[in-house]
């Protein structure tokens, strides 16, 4: 049946926002392997853990960067600022739901991603990759500076995490730790799904194909850009609480530029710009981590290192083109063992 | 008449060099006024002076009467001053069916929605169609604007200034580099854009200024050179001399 002019448009303009099968059939992965590892291999909680929080980490520095264009090389600040807010709100009382201090938390990031998203307005790459480095450094230094508050050098210890909304307890395998992540990860993935597939989302689109042209249609593009940062802080700064309330520890390593360059890595082995890449791209780098620490501990980071230059050297014309291929291969095979499900909308760096 | 866009001793300097030396334009309500000059004689620079993308050294700019000269770029758009580009300035991942829909969005105040999704505002669909329609791309809108051929994409281009619903329209070339077989659909484009709109024209093609101006304005090394009705200019001496080649001093 043919469909009005009017229709056809509306029902393209939502193709972006449409669940797609793949969309699924990975959450229901995800889902499964709650189950899976309390069968099979409950030892496996604690990287199923740290893949989710790191997920959730990428997942905050894929919308700047997937989204806006806003490279950074300083996301730590905002990631350890969450895990010292979520251990002191702990340590002292403050606020002991962890759902709650998991949310207060994120606010404390953001407010300081509120405040440095003004440094990252203008200046090329370059500059903002120094920029937020920068942040970065001082956030460490200062928390360096504080042992009173933070523990300094030995880190923040006898943290004690409640139970979650006072009924569940995090038990010694990390099975709820993991099922908490995975919660939390989804429930934020949902919300920024929704935010990308705005009218907001789409001008982010916008501003970072081409600001001059974004602005001569009316949009602000500074208001816009300080918006995303600041949202993105707050996810980093929850996925930091995690790291915190899970390991009820929090560390001056948690603000190392090992961390925020490991981040880069995981969106450039994930793909930016379809929000999965830096899903895919933390199970990626936590098991190739986890299994080349296996094989050869001392080395592992050369690997990694290898891996990296390879990927780079695949030629990928830019970040995200990789995996997106590898997404859509995924997709066809898919829709040609279910035909007729819905057309898939724009892998990165494919456009539409 | 009264006047849509003003500009008092605008001066822009870029270095020791004044791109643009004490131009003072205006521009009347519903005018069709063309910004005509030779290459380097300071069109797209008084373009982006108007537009906010650049700030003057002096001189202030006054849209339908109100001191704009210090207004940011996106501001003078929601006050009805809306600019296509030399070179096309796009977003080439999007499709046309987007681009224009980012427009229309931010007009309505809808474009800083974070909730609703894209598609959902049936007011929003229906001026992009009607848009597109107009501009003869409704074919190509599904499509990414980075695949279109050129020609579609500066008919974009004018498509998305006039998504804004300008007051004041500024067509910086709008023709340039267009095809011969495709130019005459840009031409028809803009002869059609509605009469309420005042138009500033920059252009190279002397057949489509004068076929389309009511007024012109030479801009000879960054100073106002002639302002007048078309015929006036046409006669004019010294102007045949600059599109000629001739020193003016000879």
């Amino acid at each position: 049946m043919a469909r009005s002019l009017l229709e056809e448009a509306a029902h393209r303009l939502a193709t972006r926002a449409r669940w797609r099968p793949l969309e699924y059939v990975f959450w229901l992965a995800a889902l499964a392997s709650v189950w899976h590892g309390a069968l099979h291999l409950p030892e496996r909680y604690l990287i199923l853990t740290e893949v989710a929080w790191l997920a959730l980490f990428a997942l905050s520095l894929d919308l700047i960067l997937g989204y806006a264009g806003i490279i950074s090389l300083g996301h730590a600040a905002f990631f350890g600022l969450g895990a010292y807010a979520a251990a002191l709100l702990a340590k002292y009382g403050i606020v002991t739901e962890p759902v709650l201090a998991l949310v207060v938390s994120g606010l404390i990031a953001s407010v300081l991603g509120f405040a440095t998203s003004f440094l990252v307005l203008r200046g090329s790459d370059l500059t903002r990759l120094m920029v937020t480095l920068g942040v970065a450094l001082i956030m460490r230094e200062i928390a360096n500076q504080i042992p009173e508050l933070t523990g300094g050098a030995d880190g923040l210890q006898g943290v004690v995490i409640a139970p979650i909304l006072g009924l569940f307890e995090f038990d010694i395998f990390g099975h709820v730790s993991y099922v908490y992540c995975l919660i939390v990860l989804f429930v934020l993935f949902l919300l920024a799904r929704r935010i990308v597939y705005s009218p907001f989302g789409l001008s982010l689109r916008a501003v970072k194909g081409n600001p001059l042209r974004a602005a001569s249609i009316g949009i602000s593009v500074n208001a816009r850009l300080v918006a995303i940062y600041t949202l993105s802080a707050f996810y980093a700064g929850v996925a930091g609480a995690l790291l915190a309330q899970t390991q009820a520890f929090a560390s001056l390593e948690v603000f190392s530029l090992e961390r925020s360059a490991d981040l880069l890595l995981v969106l450039i082995i994930g793909g930016t710009g379809y929000l999965y890449g830096g899903l895919i791209g933390a199970l990626i780098f936590k098991l190739m981590q986890d299994w080349i620490a296996n094989l050869t501990p001392q080395y592992w980071q050369f690997w990694i290192g290898l891996v990296l230059v390879l990927i780079v050297l695949v030629g990928r014309e830019r970040i995200g083109q990789w995996t997106g291929g590898l997404w859509l291969l995924a997709e066809r095979a898919f829709r040609r063992a279910a035909p007729g499900t819905a057309s898939l909308a724009a892998p990165p760096g494919k456009g539409h | 008449m009264p006047v849509a866009l003003e500009t008092q001793g605008l001066v822009k300097h870029f270095g020791g060099i004044a791109a643009v030396n004490n131009v003072s334009l205006r521009i009347e309500k519903g005018a069709r006024h063309a910004l005509i000059g030779p290459n380097g004689a300071g069109k797209t620079t008084v373009i982006n002076l108007l537009t906010g993308v650049l700030r003057p050294s002096s001189g202030r700019i006054l849209l339908d009467g109100a001191d704009v000269t210090a207004l940011e770029a996106y501001k003078r758009v929601r006050r009805g001053l809306a600019r296509t580009f030399q070179i096309n300035q796009l977003f080439l991942d999007l499709t046309p069916l987007e681009t224009v829909g980012l427009a229309i969005s931010e007009r309505m105040g809808a474009g800083n929605n974070w909730w609703r999704l894209v598609g959902t505002n049936p007011a929003v669909t229906a001026e992009i169609v009607e848009i597109l329609g107009r501009f003869n791309l409704t074919d190509v809108m599904y499509e990414r604007t980075g695949h279109l051929p050129y020609g579609k994409q500066r008919l974009l281009e004018i498509a998305l200034a006039i998504a804004c619903r300008p007051n004041v329209l500024l067509l910086d070339e709008p023709a340039a580099g267009v095809p011969e077989d495709e130019r005459h659909e840009i031409l028809a484009t803009v002869a059609a854009l509605p009469k309420d709109v005042t138009v500033l024209l920059i252009e190279h093609d002397m057949d489509l200024v004068f076929a389309f101006a009511d007024r012109i304005s030479v801009l000879v090394n960054g100073t106002l050179f002639v302002d007048g009705a078309p015929d006036e200019v046409a006669r004019d001496p010294r102007v045949k001399a600059v599109y000629l080649g001739e020193s003016l001093d000879a």
